[in-house]
């Protein structure tokens, strides 16, 4: 508190400690979400370029010529990695998260101002060393974002696999410790700082899915971190940990004794975890939301809490259910499938309760409000694909098809970007304090919704069919010829979905600087950041440390003069 | 608004679930034993995820349109949740995922825990970048010895598994391209892998199974069709991943005789 409280005592007056190497919670919150807004139209046109290829393999395509074999598959390494560290767990926890946690429960900063500086400029870097992959000698690797050892672990196994997989690594590395950083500063945080009378029940449902999420980094990325460094090591110090005696096109490698699936583990251990840390503020944000415009009290905030708290508990213990067809025992599958199926539990309790919040209310239907309903579709119809994988029975026909690729897509990728849309639209006025264009908002929402459903919902047919991922063309084996036109539609969803995204830009860009000035309250919510000036002042509060009497969401409260309460309200507001 | 975001989302809802009714496109006709188990469980699955799938989407898009915002809505109720209900959908979806998951552990024991019988065909599947080669035992019923030094996937055949000729038990060990199985007969499959992980997938026969460097994983299935089948390779494993590519040969138990003395003559 007392670091926090010198740091305030006066805002920084040049551009550099303003802008740059700021120690304010809402630049670098910003800084954050400028850097993910970067990388999610890298990652978008890497996936662009793909999708262009899968349907004319011949043709040669802008910026990266005729694509072959090896750099479809550098595409896809590149554009999962990038998406899911640089999108998914950059803007969700690192702009958002940064911007609104300290605000919504009261505090002036994080509680280590430096270290908040310093996890976004490592987080930079690690951003800069993985585009540097595109271009070194050999390009970028083509091991997947999974990077499962040998192939990852051997520079001659395939081109790529040379410096661009060290540079791979390295970045992956230096993004774990930024993610340590920037856990650690979120915990203290949320149980150091909080305003008085703003206990952990009265944290608003974003806190608490970012107080979460920070738990699930800080035991997650130092197991991705340790195992980066042995891939390392085993790449260029000539140790064995994921390697065993290996013969590759006819020459013997050194390596002797080693473990693949030692890798998978490792690397499941952080990466189904990380899943969550993709998706939990996405449920943070859409509750926050949807009671806002639903006008009516979250349904179930304790179960809210406790299910988040469930999955997070329970995305610890499953990590295995990745490995079924990988040579692991079948009796630790057996355990690994009940496990995962039990994560089905608490998702359910949260979809039942948003929907119970949407019962009875008065729905207003502004921009955050549709893309939180379409968060709610997203996350039902990613979810209930779940189940299928889970079992390792039907894995033997689903695992590595397309099924999986549209079941992550939908529940990782896309839900958790409507969950980033709507935290957008909605904390905008306050980031800007400007109002977002609502019509363009709209069709922004409408375009989306259907095209990304257009994208990623025919992939479950293809994965039924025994659709192949990871596949630079579809044209050597007679099954999968056959379900070209699936692929085609899918190309042309993509390029219209894709299409749709400028409308975004263009309206952010467009209302920061034109858009109508924004009250301080503008969707007469109830939480702490409603509650200062638009946008706020440099330690939130100016000077004032608010008192917290009520829950987030008083909506609707009988007796009360308006029909939302918030936090900072007298007492006798009302009931509760 | 209300109304188009009903109507967007019953739309989808209703195309999506068509697709997977009709089977416009669906598992591949099944030519295992096991084909039977596994589509049955993932036919019960769809239909009991399709329920919760359709009752989900229609009663959100049904919501917001119902509690749209008009003058003339009535106050909202002002409700912080129903511990009840909580319990009552708690106690639902975990008897619905658990049960479900029991269902199909019974499939996987039996597909997984146990070996192959005595009797079954043995062959040896190897897998190296980008290609597939399969190793019969030989009328002795033993493999012979390889050696990574002898490995030269450029010769193809005997020399890309690195046999070690000099081996009696090799002698008689036969090498191929394309994998022949006697129709009706458990097959007992040893799967490896020289560089990196590759897995041995063949849609019709229902069987998918990593091939991992280093280990030597025993499966089994039992072929119930005569017919020529696909291998595809499921786990990328480097540039030439998309035509790793080979075939299955189930044929009759005398054909398959034939075909092993056309090898084993070829050998000698």
């Amino acid at each position: 508190m007392a670091t926090a409280a010198t740091v305030h005592a006066h805002a920084p007056q040049g551009f550099i400690r303003k802008y740059i190497f700021s120690l304010d919670h809402k630049v670098i919150g910003i800084q954050y979400f400028f850097l993910a807004l970067t990388a999610v139209w890298v990652g978008m046109f890497l996936s662009l370029l793909m999708r262009l290829h899968l349907i004319f393999p011949d043709a040669v395509l802008p910026l990266v010529g005729a694509i072959k074999p090896e750099t479809y598959l550098s595409l896809l390494t590149m554009h999962g990695t990038i998406m899911v560290f640089f999108v998914l767990t950059t803007a969700p926890q690192g702009g958002f998260g940064n911007y609104f946690l300290p605000i919504q429960i009261g505090a002036p900063d994080m509680a280590f101002p430096v270290l908040n500086m310093l996890s976004f400029w490592t987080t930079f870097v690690a951003f800069m060393v993985m585009l540097a992959a595109f271009f070194v000698t050999g390009g970028a690797p083509l091991h997947g974002w999974t990077g499962y050892a040998p192939l990852s672990a051997l520079p001659s196994a395939g081109p790529g696999e040379q410096l661009g997989a060290d540079l791979w690594i390295t970045s992956i590395a230096i993004f774990c410790i930024a993610s340590l950083m920037g856990a650690l500063n979120f915990l203290t945080t949320t149980l150091d700082m909080r305003a008085k009378g703003m206990t952990m029940m009265r944290m608003p449902l974003t806190v608490w899915s970012w107080f979460i999420t920070a738990i699930l980094g800080l035991l997650a990325f130092g197991v991705l971190l340790s195992a980066g460094i042995l891939l390392l090591m085993d790449r260029n110090l000539g140790t064995s940990f994921y390697v065993p005696l290996v013969v590759v096109n006819g020459q013997i490698m050194g390596h002797k004794g080693g473990s693949p699936l030692l890798w998978q583990h490792l690397f499941w251990f952080f990466g189904h975890p990380e899943v969550y840390i993709a998706i939990l503020p996405g449920m943070g944000v859409a509750s926050q939301v949807l009671s806002t415009f639903s006008r009516k009290p979250i349904f179930g905030y304790r179960a809210m809490v406790y299910a988040m708290l469930g999955i997070g508990f329970f995305g610890f213990m499953v990590w295995g259910h990745h490995m079924f067809m990988s040579g692991m025992s079948p009796y630790s599958a057996f355990a690994f499938s009940l496990l995962t199926m039990c994560i089905g539990v608490p998702s359910a309790i949260k979809t039942f309760n948003w929907l119970g919040t949407m019962y009875k209310a008065r729905i207003r239907f502004h921009t955050p409000m549709l893309y939180a309903i379409g968060f709610v579709s997203l996350f039902v119809s990613g979810g209930l694909s779940g189940p299928f994988l889970a079992q390792p029975v039907l894995d033997i026909q689903l695992h590595d098809t397309y099924f999986v690729v549209g079941h992550f897509h939908l529940i990782m990728g896309v839900a958790a970007i409507f969950g980033m849309f709507a935290a957008t639209y909605y904390w905008f006025p306050k980031m800007f304090g400007r109002m977002m264009n609502e019509t363009w908002g709209r069709v922004h929402f409408f375009l989306t919704l259907a095209g990304t459903y257009a994208i990623f919902m025919p992939m479950h047919y293809l994965g039924v069919a025994g659709g192949t991922r990871r596949y630079s063309q579809y044209t050597e084996v007679a099954y999968l010829q056959k379900l070209m036109p699936i692929h085609q539609f899918m190309t042309y969803a993509a390029i219209i979905t894709i299409a749709a995204q400028f409308i975004f830009v263009i309206n952010l860009f467009w209302s920061m600087f034109k858009g109508p000035k924004a009250s301080d309250n503008p969707w007469e919510a109830t939480t702490l950041e409603w509650t200062t000036a638009t946008p706020p002042p440099h330690d939130n509060f100016n000077g004032v440390t608010p008192v917290v009497n009520h829950g987030p969401y008083e909506y609707g409260v009988p007796g009360a003069p308006k029909d939302y309460v918030m936090q900072t309200d007298p007492p006798t507001a009302a009931a509760h | 608004m209300g109304l188009a975001l009903m109507a967007v989302i019953w739309l989808i809802t209703l195309i999506s679930t068509y697709f997977f009714v009709a089977k416009t496109w669906w598992l591949p006709v099944g030519a295992a034993d096991a084909a039977k188990f596994i589509d049955g469980q993932l036919a019960l699955t769809f239909v009991l995820m399709g329920i919760v799938f359709l009752a989900a989407q229609l009663s959100l898009g049904y919501l917001v349109w119902k509690y749209r915002e008009q003058p003339s809505s009535p106050p909202v109720q002002y409700s912080h949740g129903n511990t009840t209900l909580e319990i009552v959908w708690t106690v639902l979806t975990t008897i619905l995922f658990v049960g479900l998951n029991l269902m199909g552990s019974r499939v996987w024991a039996n597909e997984r825990f146990e070996q192959a019988g005595p009797g079954a065909v043995q062959v040896e599947v190897t897998g190296m970048q980008f290609a597939w080669y399969f190793r019969y035992p030989g009328p002795d019923g033993k493999y012979g010895a390889t050696s990574p030094k002898l490995m030269d996937p450029s010769a193809g055949g005997d020399a890309a598994v690195g046999l070690n000729t000099s081996d009696p038990a090799a002698k008689d060990d036969v090498v191929t391209g394309t994998m022949y199985l006697p129709v009706d007969r458990e097959v007992d499959v040893s799967l490896r892998a020289v560089d990196v992980i590759h897995s041995f997938f063949v849609p019709q026969l229902r069987f998918k199974q990593d091939a991992v460097p280093g280990l030597n994983i025993h499966m089994h299935f039992k072929p119930t069709a005569i017919g020529e089948y696909e291998i595809a390779c499921a786990e990328l494993c480097g540039l030439g991943h998309y035509k790793m590519h080979g075939m299955v040969h189930v044929v009759s138990q005398e054909d398959f005789d034939k075909w092993l003395a056309a090898r084993e003559a070829e050998k000698q």
